[in-house]
């Protein structure tokens, strides 16, 4: 069943008190022909679950490193219909790295709830996060995914108020995502002190898995956080080193492996 | 059910209206409209769903709204007759000149109200995304006459073509920032503004110009636009004794059509038609015409009619006129073109052109090319009406803003 994945990670993780890498990659970024390498060199580095982003013309919860990372797959006509693809061919050769969808409503809408959830659980997805679809807009989606034994991510950002981070909480599967700043993905601001607390915080509140994102950029950040968080994600990071290789793309691959080495190593 | 999400703050508007109460609470007309933005705006959506509930109840605060726009707005705005258009057309015209109130356009009416609020609220900073520059000028203008900071968003392309409203904001001592992302236009305007309210959201109010976005403001800005129909309904009555036969307006969001339309709700007697931009024409895809040639889709925290491919990815859009330029439309449009209760059309760049240079000649009035879209429109409306037959056009906007985008077309 697709959806055990990440709680067969989590649990295993949270027995020998491991934090989950988890990188962030738009799908067709820098072109698709890359995306299930770059996946698997994700894999091979020490990653533990990979978010997958589909990408959209108008990605308004991202900064600029994943604006630029959507413009450059939508240039190569990237559809969702492509990125399901690429996810079955990831678990041709890799069963047991969970994979998390991530993007915005509309292409799913486009595709309808029912065809979209049915396709990505043959393709080997398990588990959906919807940026712009909090709990209250999110019931129809939700449940054609659940019957797909698709796991359903929500955002709890650090203007949630504690009443509300419980309601999430018993509505979300799989993990929960913490937004570790208010600002977009790849801000400059974090606050790591701030933010470790707060997950701290929230873990009393909730029993699902907190991982935590925006704004970590480097191994001391993801250690920072770690100490808390039951995964870190990084997303911006990665995609500007996709970016300074735009001349040079048979080296990503590489450069991404060594880079998750880096903070497998911070992480411990 | 204790996780039930079905709890938002309820700030629809209640009372004796004779209007349909939409939306619901969720912000919902039928399908269209609704919440549909990142958790970290959840909080700050809520709270101002609040504050405009206190807003509307609190006497005080109406009332101050109120004298600013009389006596600083200028309102009421004149209806006026136009006796040379209504020879040349066959049956009478009037216009709701909205282009004469202070800053040239029907959008200080709703800069007002939500700066106003967002005193209330004790923010000290407001932002706003602007197409024409008509938005942007009328939040620094409130921003100005509050004291507040102000940041206005613009896409670079409409920087270029709507120059003079730059020099305006500026000269109103708000920054602008230019947009170089996606196309460059409105949409991007607006996503830059979303990404510096999910920054700046504890001291920031962002001041949206169009009847879209996630709830409240659809129907928010609907509510602060009102006055226009309001007035419009009370001074035909007055000069004519009688309903008009039909109501004109051009609709890129569709604040000022709404505004405009919504009094007149009740009174199904009265034809509603909006009229949105068919840049090079319909057919050829080069438009921004979504409740013409638009599916149903979820963009800017709202599910509308939008311009977008079979994937589901937003499409460029193309009008002369920069405030039409945008791939959605408000969500109570997106209702009242399915209910039946109005109907949509469109109106090409030329035609647009036409229309300016017609009013401008027999009425010595330049309008704005968002709102030449809907004096185009009259010249169908000839085949429908005669005589005494009476259809209204609101007058959104002024067109002083667009004489360097006229030149550039003569050449």
């Amino acid at each position: 069943m697709s959806g055990s994945r990440i709680t067969a990670l989590f649990k295993g993780f949270k027995a020998v008190g491991r934090t989950a890498l988890v990188p962030y990659i738009t799908a067709g970024d820098p072109i698709p022909e890359l995306t299930v390498e770059l996946m698997n060199a994700l894999v091979a580095g020490g990653a533990d679950l990979i978010e997958l982003g589909v990408p959209f013309s108008d990605p308004e919860a991202d900064g600029v490193d994943l604006q630029l990372a959507s413009e450059r797959a939508l240039a190569s006509q990237m559809t969702l219909t492509n990125v399901l693809s690429m996810v079955a061919e990831f678990r041709r050769n890799d069963d047991k790295t969970p994979v998390v969808l991530m993007g915005y409503l509309n292409p799913i809408e486009c595709m309808g709830y029912e065809r979209f959830a049915a396709e990505a659980a043959a393709a080997g997805v398990d588990a959906v996060l919807v940026v712009n679809l909090p709990p209250e807009e999110a019931e129809a989606l939700r449940s054609q995914l659940q019957a797909r034994s698709l796991q359903s991510i929500y955002m709890i950002a650090p203007t949630t108020s504690p009443e509300r981070v419980g309601r999430i909480a018993r509505r979300g599967s799989g993990f929960l995502y913490y937004v570790a700043l208010k600002g977009t993905t790849g801000a400059g601001h974090l606050d790591t002190d701030r933010a470790r607390a707060e997950i701290a915080r929230i873990q009393q509140r909730v029993d699902l898995p907190l991982a935590v994102g925006f704004g970590i950029a480097d191994g001391a950040s993801a250690k920072a956080l770690a100490e808390t968080a039951d995964a870190v994600v990084i997303g911006a990071a990665v995609a500007r080193r996709i970016a300074a290789h735009l001349n040079a793309k048979e080296k990503i691959a590489a450069e991404l492996k060594a880079f998750m080495g880096q903070l497998r190593a911070a992480l411990g | 059910m204790t996780d039930s999400f079905a709890q938002s703050p309820d700030c629809s508007v209640k009372g004796s209206n004779r209007e349909p109460q939409l939306p619901d609470d969720q912000g919902r007309f039928g399908i269209y409209g609704g919440r549909f933005v990142s958790e970290t705006l959840t909080a700050a959506l809520d709270e101002l769903c609040d504050a405009w509930q206190k807003f509307l109840s609190d006497s005080q605060a109406q009332q101050e709204l109120s004298d600013c726009l009389s006596n600083y707005a200028g309102r009421p705005t004149p209806l006026y007759f136009a006796s040379r258009l209504s020879d040349n057309l066959g049956y009478r015209v009037y216009l709701k000149r909205e282009d004469l109130t202070h800053t040239g356009a029907h959008k200080i009416n709703n800069a007002l109200g939500q700066v106003l609020l967002a005193c209330r609220m004790k923010k000290t900073r407001v932002i706003a995304e602007t197409g024409a520059g008509q938005h942007g000028v009328a939040t620094a203008t409130a921003a100005a006459l509050f004291g507040l900071r102000c940041r206005i968003y613009m896409g670079a392309e409409d920087m270029r073509r709507q120059r003079l409203n730059v020099y305006r904001i500026r000269l109103l001592g708000a920054e602008v920032h230019s947009v170089e992302s996606g196309s460059r236009t409105l949409k991007d305007a607006m996503n830059d503004a979303l990404r510096d309210w999910v920054t700046n959201v504890d001291d920031t109010h962002y001041v949206i110009g169009s009847a879209a976005g996630p709830h409240p403001y659809p129907m928010m800005v609907r509510d602060l636009q009102r006055v226009i129909g309001e007035e419009t309904r009370e001074q035909i009555l007055l000069q004519t004794g009688r309903l008009p036969d039909a109501l004109v307006a051009c609709v890129g969001g569709g604040s000022n059509a709404l505004g405009f339309f919504h009094p007149f709700l009740a009174d199904t007697s009265v034809r509603l038609v909006g009229v949105e931009a068919a840049g090079q024409g319909l057919a050829t895809g080069q438009h921004a015409a979504p409740l013409n040639a638009g599916r149903v889709g979820v963009l800017h925290g709202n599910r509308t009619y939008l311009m977008a491919d079979e994937a589901g990815q937003i499409q460029p859009t193309a009008s002369i006129a920069a405030g039409l330029d945008y791939p959605g439309v408000g969500p109570e449009h997106a209702w009242l073109k399915d209910s039946g209760r109005a109907e949509y059309v469109g109106a090409t760049d030329q035609e647009a052109l036409d229309a300016l240079r017609k009013l401008s000649l027999l009425e010595g009035i330049i309008p704005a090319l968002e709102t030449s879209h809907a004096l185009a429109w009259l010249e169908h409306l000839s085949k429908d009406y005669r005589g005494e037959n009476t259809v209204i056009v609101n007058l959104s906007g002024r067109g002083d803003k667009d004489m360097v985008t006229l030149a550039e077309t003569e050449q």
